[in-house]
């Protein structure tokens, strides 16, 4: 299962996604520059993605959590910003594509 | 301040979990401790970031939330009588002549020790910047105007036009504070919903019902001015519609992030924002200087508090060699020594 990342700079990462790992740790272990500071527990927003080319939609809903989280990122998209730790890789997933937000 | 520096034995910066346990672990070796940290209570990333958050993996502690945690060190610790220095960030680090080092922070204090331990996490937390083009031009331009990320005097905002953004408790509180004494105040947020507690968007409700906030779902795209003379920002509505807004004082919420800071230019070496340590006394490649928790690396390192508290102690044993270097260390047992239960009021 792929995920197509944009990082800040524009440049496109194709990274291989693990099935039940979260989007962040994939993006972090593939040395995007993404700071998720606490670590994946939905307390920091700091590792804010848009999800891109109409896969909003194909995710499940966000939790009200993660709702509540994202007051806290900059520069939200509504339709788009996902916080990346609460974004489960499955099949489902497959060729997801995210760019990495502005910090 | 121009107060006499503080003389002590050793100088923490960063009181989260790793640097409080330091305080113990250091107190356990009769030397006194002064911790600096930018943020106005203990606990670091634990009371910051996730202090409802359960957490599972604390030796003897099968559930236990980031408050929680750092209440219980901070029992653990009354008896050594450590002094905080909070809301105060270490700017400089310099060593004495006589060997010992002095910290500086930016509000002035300066702390004189022979061991300094960097037990600073991530780094310090400092406010969310709005990823703007030329938004720092706007930061400190003056009392009332320009863009603030704190309110430390309400009356500087009085009879301006103010502008605040985001959803959470801050820019609730800020907006139901300011609204009174404001020209107008003006409330942009992503979403109709926030974070913050009931009682503040009830009262924010009912202000915007009475016009006296203006509360609008939208988000700031560009800001505009004179460098230092705020003039107004361009606001993007749900629909994409783009407008400008007239604004004196532009106040953005988004809580806080974790910058590096100073610690950068203190002249201690520096992997990839992580300072390297030996795993015997973890100490940086500075002799004096240790780093302790999430702040440190060394082959294996993993960010665990269990992890730190570990280095916390070999770290003490270190430090008391050059906080004291004609005593003789004597490794005790806190259940057998009477001395050390002396020490920690138990006995």
């Amino acid at each position: 299962m792929k995920i197509i990342a944009k990082d800040r700079k524009g440049k496109e990462h194709v990274l291989e996604g693990r099935d039940g790992w979260s989007v962040m740790e994939i993006l972090r272990d593939g040395g995007l520059d993404i700071a998720a500071e606490c670590g994946g527990a939905c307390a920091c927003a700091t590792c804010h993605v848009y999800v891109t080319d109409d896969w909003y939609e194909k995710l499940p809903e966000p939790s009200e959590s993660e709702l509540d989280m994202l007051d806290m990122a900059l520069a939200v998209e509504p339709g788009s910003s996902r916080l990346s730790c609460q974004i489960t890789c499955s099949d489902a997933t497959d060729g997801i594509k995210v760019t990495v937000a502005p910090e | 301040m121009t107060s006499a520096p503080i003389e002590t034995d050793v100088a923490i910066i960063g009181a989260g979990p790793i640097g409080l346990f330091a305080v113990f672990e250091l107190g356990l070796l009769d030397l006194k401790c002064h911790l600096v940290d930018i943020l106005d209570r203990p606990g670091g990333q634990c009371t910051e970031l996730y202090p409802e958050k359960p957490i599972y993996d604390i030796p003897g502690l099968p559930i236990v939330t980031g408050q929680e945690l750092v209440g219980k060190l901070m029992e653990q610790i009354k008896p050594f009588n450590a002094q905080f220095h909070f809301g105060e960030m270490v700017t400089a680090l310099e060593r004495q002549s006589d060997g010992r080092w002095k910290l500086k922070s930016d509000v002035g204090t300066e702390i004189i020790a022979h061991a300094v331990v960097i037990a600073a996490g991530a780094g310090s937390f400092q406010p969310k910047r709005p990823p703007l083009p030329g938004i720092e031009h706007f930061e400190n331009a003056g009392d009332g105007i320009g863009v603030h990320y704190a309110v430390r005097k309400m009356e500087t905002f009085r009879g301006k036009n103010i502008l605040i953004a985001g959803g959470g408790d801050s820019a609730l509180d800020w907006a139901i504070n300011l609204a009174p004494l404001a020209k107008s105040l003006t409330l942009v947020h992503h979403r109709d919903g926030f974070r913050a507690a009931q009682h503040s968007v009830n009262q924010m409700r009912e202000l915007e019902k009475e016009g006296k906030v203006k509360f609008h779902v939208a988000s700031v795209k560009a800001i505009h001015g004179e460098p230092g003379q705020l003039s107004g920002v361009t606001l993007s509505g749900a629909d994409k519609k783009e407008w400008h807004h007239e604004a004196d004082a532009f106040l953005p919420f988004f809580g806080l992030t974790i910058k590096l800071g100073p610690i950068a230019e203190f002249g201690i070496n520096l992997h990839e924002n992580l300072i390297p340590v030996d795993t015997a006394r973890f100490e940086s490649q500075t002799p004096g200087i240790f780093a302790i928790g999430d702040i440190n690396s060394y082959p294996g390192k993993l960010k665990l508090i269990l992890s730190g508290f570990h280095e916390a102690a070999l770290m003490a044993q270190a430090a008391f060699h050059i906080a004291r270097p004609n005593e003789k260390l004597r490794f005790q047992y806190t259940t057998s020594s009477s001395s050390l239960q002396k020490k920690l009021g138990v006995s």
